[in-house]
């Protein structure tokens, strides 16, 4: 296990994303209000930079009881990040793929130290 | 230096400062590398550029000139002039999610060279593709304005523009020719007037038309086509304001039918009418639907021509054999069922009909991968698929490695 060191914290605004190489690993470090995420950043589709896209609240249906249907909304809960190249949205919290959950990328552990930032690998 | 914000669900949106497709598809090329591209000969049947931004010179090529002022004039701004051009409901970026819609604006080219083919040439070489057929695309819609004249004028428009000051300048991007298909005799003069310049590699058809292939009218065009070795492709499109799909509240809905329904309609007509009989040497090639709906065709077409062959006289053979004779682009391929696909493949003799199609930049493209990763298709299958098909369906004489794919 290795430390790579991705930014300083102050780097980073409200909603980031930086990239770090560690051999032939790339991996997005994306940073949302405080909490840091990293996923490999190679898509589960064709293999596009998954997480140099844009980060985007989860499009939810709402629903009446009787099934009837109201609107569309932002979730306030579960944010996505979109790979650029088609599309593909996956779960910023868990890496999932959301049109398919059995599948999710890599997930790596962040660290903050001394105002700085690290991915372990 | 400019910086784009897209907007998200938060306020404050996405700030993207620069833009080049080289870095954009950095993992492409890797692909290209790992995948050892250098050693296929790869033929993208179907890129798109992005014509409209050409508007201002594509204009002064409009022969009609009144056509041509009316044109202009809808162009300046000030005039607050509604546009002379379709526009088309939809969201093919994905509402800004695919990014690449936007920030092309932000992508720097040199000077003195067609920015159309500069763009084409960097994703050309990023996905070890060698030769590429471009199309357009806001005039993919053409097809619906609801003056003939309109849509003949413009598409002599940029078929001139494009065959004198884009395609002289890259051997490597050719193009299937726009045809307007709501005039049978501009159709045919288009190929007259058109079919000898350098690059041109063959003539299109958006499906979109709501004319009838089996027209008495387009026999001449169809035989003039034949006559010179040229193939006829019908790319798909969608058309939200059809009755058929009005009642599709998502574009998901639409995009997924539209850019196959068109080419059912034409492909059944096309095989109804015996066309393939009357023109055994016009080679056909139904573009951009993915492949499922080839299976469904030929399954149903052959279960209803074994009762009713004689509402289908022309045929002397049952419809799929027929639509095995045709070629296909491969994309946007359906893989993920690969069982369902292996069958398609086999169906369509994919190893001589079908064509590798990138649709690049658009929001759905494949890239050459996703033939080669096919756990099902042989080495030479994959060879023939990638290029060697498309070399000899259009002739293609040039041999080697042309892209240049960037090192890691």
């Amino acid at each position: 296990m290795a430390e790579v060191y991705v930014g300083q914290v102050s780097e980073f605004i409200e909603t980031d994303t930086k990239i770090v190489k560690s051999g032939s690993l790339e991996i997005g470090v994306m940073h949302r209000k405080g909490e840091f995420f990293a996923y490999r950043n190679l898509c589960l589709h064709q293999g596009g930079p998954a997480c140099q896209g844009m980060i985007i609240a989860k499009v939810e249906e709402v629903l009446a009881p009787d099934h009837t249907f109201i609107a569309e909304r932002f979730s306030d809960t579960e944010i996505h990040f979109v790979c650029p190249w088609h599309g593909y949205e996956y779960d910023l919290a868990t890496g999932e793929f959301v049109a398919d959950r059995k599948q999710k990328l890599q997930k790596f552990d962040v660290v903050k130290k001394d105002g700085n930032v690290y991915v372990i690998v | 230096m400019a910086t784009l914000n897209l907007p998200t669900s938060d306020l404050a949106g996405m700030n993207i400062e620069s833009f080049d497709t080289t870095t954009f598809l950095e993992h492409a090329s890797a692909q290209a590398r790992q995948r050892h591209l250098e050693k296929y000969f790869i033929v993208d049947v179907d890129s798109h550029h992005y014509e409209n931004a050409s508007y201002r010179d594509i204009v002064n090529y409009v022969e009609d000139p009144v056509l041509r002022h009316r044109a202009k004039s809808s162009m300046t701004r000030q005039s607050g002039a509604v546009s002379l051009f379709p526009t088309s409901y939809g969201s093919q970026d994905m509402s800004g999610r695919v990014t690449r819609y936007h920030t092309r604006a932000l992508e720097k080219t040199p000077e003195g060279h067609p920015r159309d083919l500069t763009l084409a040439q960097r994703w050309m070489d990023a996905m070890g593709v060698d030769i590429s057929m471009l199309f357009p695309t806001p005039m993919l819609n053409l097809g619906a304005h609801p003056v003939p004249e309109v849509e003949n004028q413009w598409a002599r428009a940029y078929n001139r523009w494009l065959c004198e000051q884009i395609l002289p300048h890259e051997s490597r991007v050719r193009s299937m020719l726009y045809l307007p298909f709501n005039d049978p005799e501009a159709s045919y003069k288009m190929v007259q007037d058109f079919a000898h310049y350098p690059g041109v590699s063959g003539f299109m058809i958006t499906a979109g038309h709501q004319q009838a292939v089996h027209n008495n009218a387009f026999m001449k065009t169809y035989a003039s086509l034949e006559e010179r070795g040229l193939p006829l492709a019908f790319h798909g499109i969608y058309n939200w304001d059809d009755k058929a799909f009005q009642t599709m509240n998502r574009f998901i809905s639409v995009h997924a039918l539209g850019f196959v329904f068109y080419n059912m309609v034409h492909c059944i007509n096309w095989v109804v009418n015996g066309l393939p009989e009357r023109f055994p040497n016009l080679k056909v090639i139904w573009m951009e639907s993915g492949l499922a709906w080839i299976p469904f065709v030929m399954q149903r077409m052959d279960n209803e021509y074994a009762m009713r062959s004689n509402e289908a006289p022309a045929l002397k053979m049952k419809p799929s054999d027929y639509m095995r004779q045709m070629y296909y682009s491969s994309q946007p391929m359906e893989c993920g069922n690969l069982k369902a696909l292996e069958v398609t493949f086999d169906m369509i003799n994919a190893k001589t009909q079908l064509l590798y199609a990138s649709d690049y930049p658009h929001w759905d493209f494949d890239l050459p991968s996703t033939i080669i990763d096919l756990p099902f298709l042989d080495d030479e299958g994959k060879k023939n698929v990638l290029g060697e098909t498309a070399r000899k369906l259009f002739n293609i004489k040039e041999t080697g490695k042309l892209a240049k794919i960037p090192a890691a």
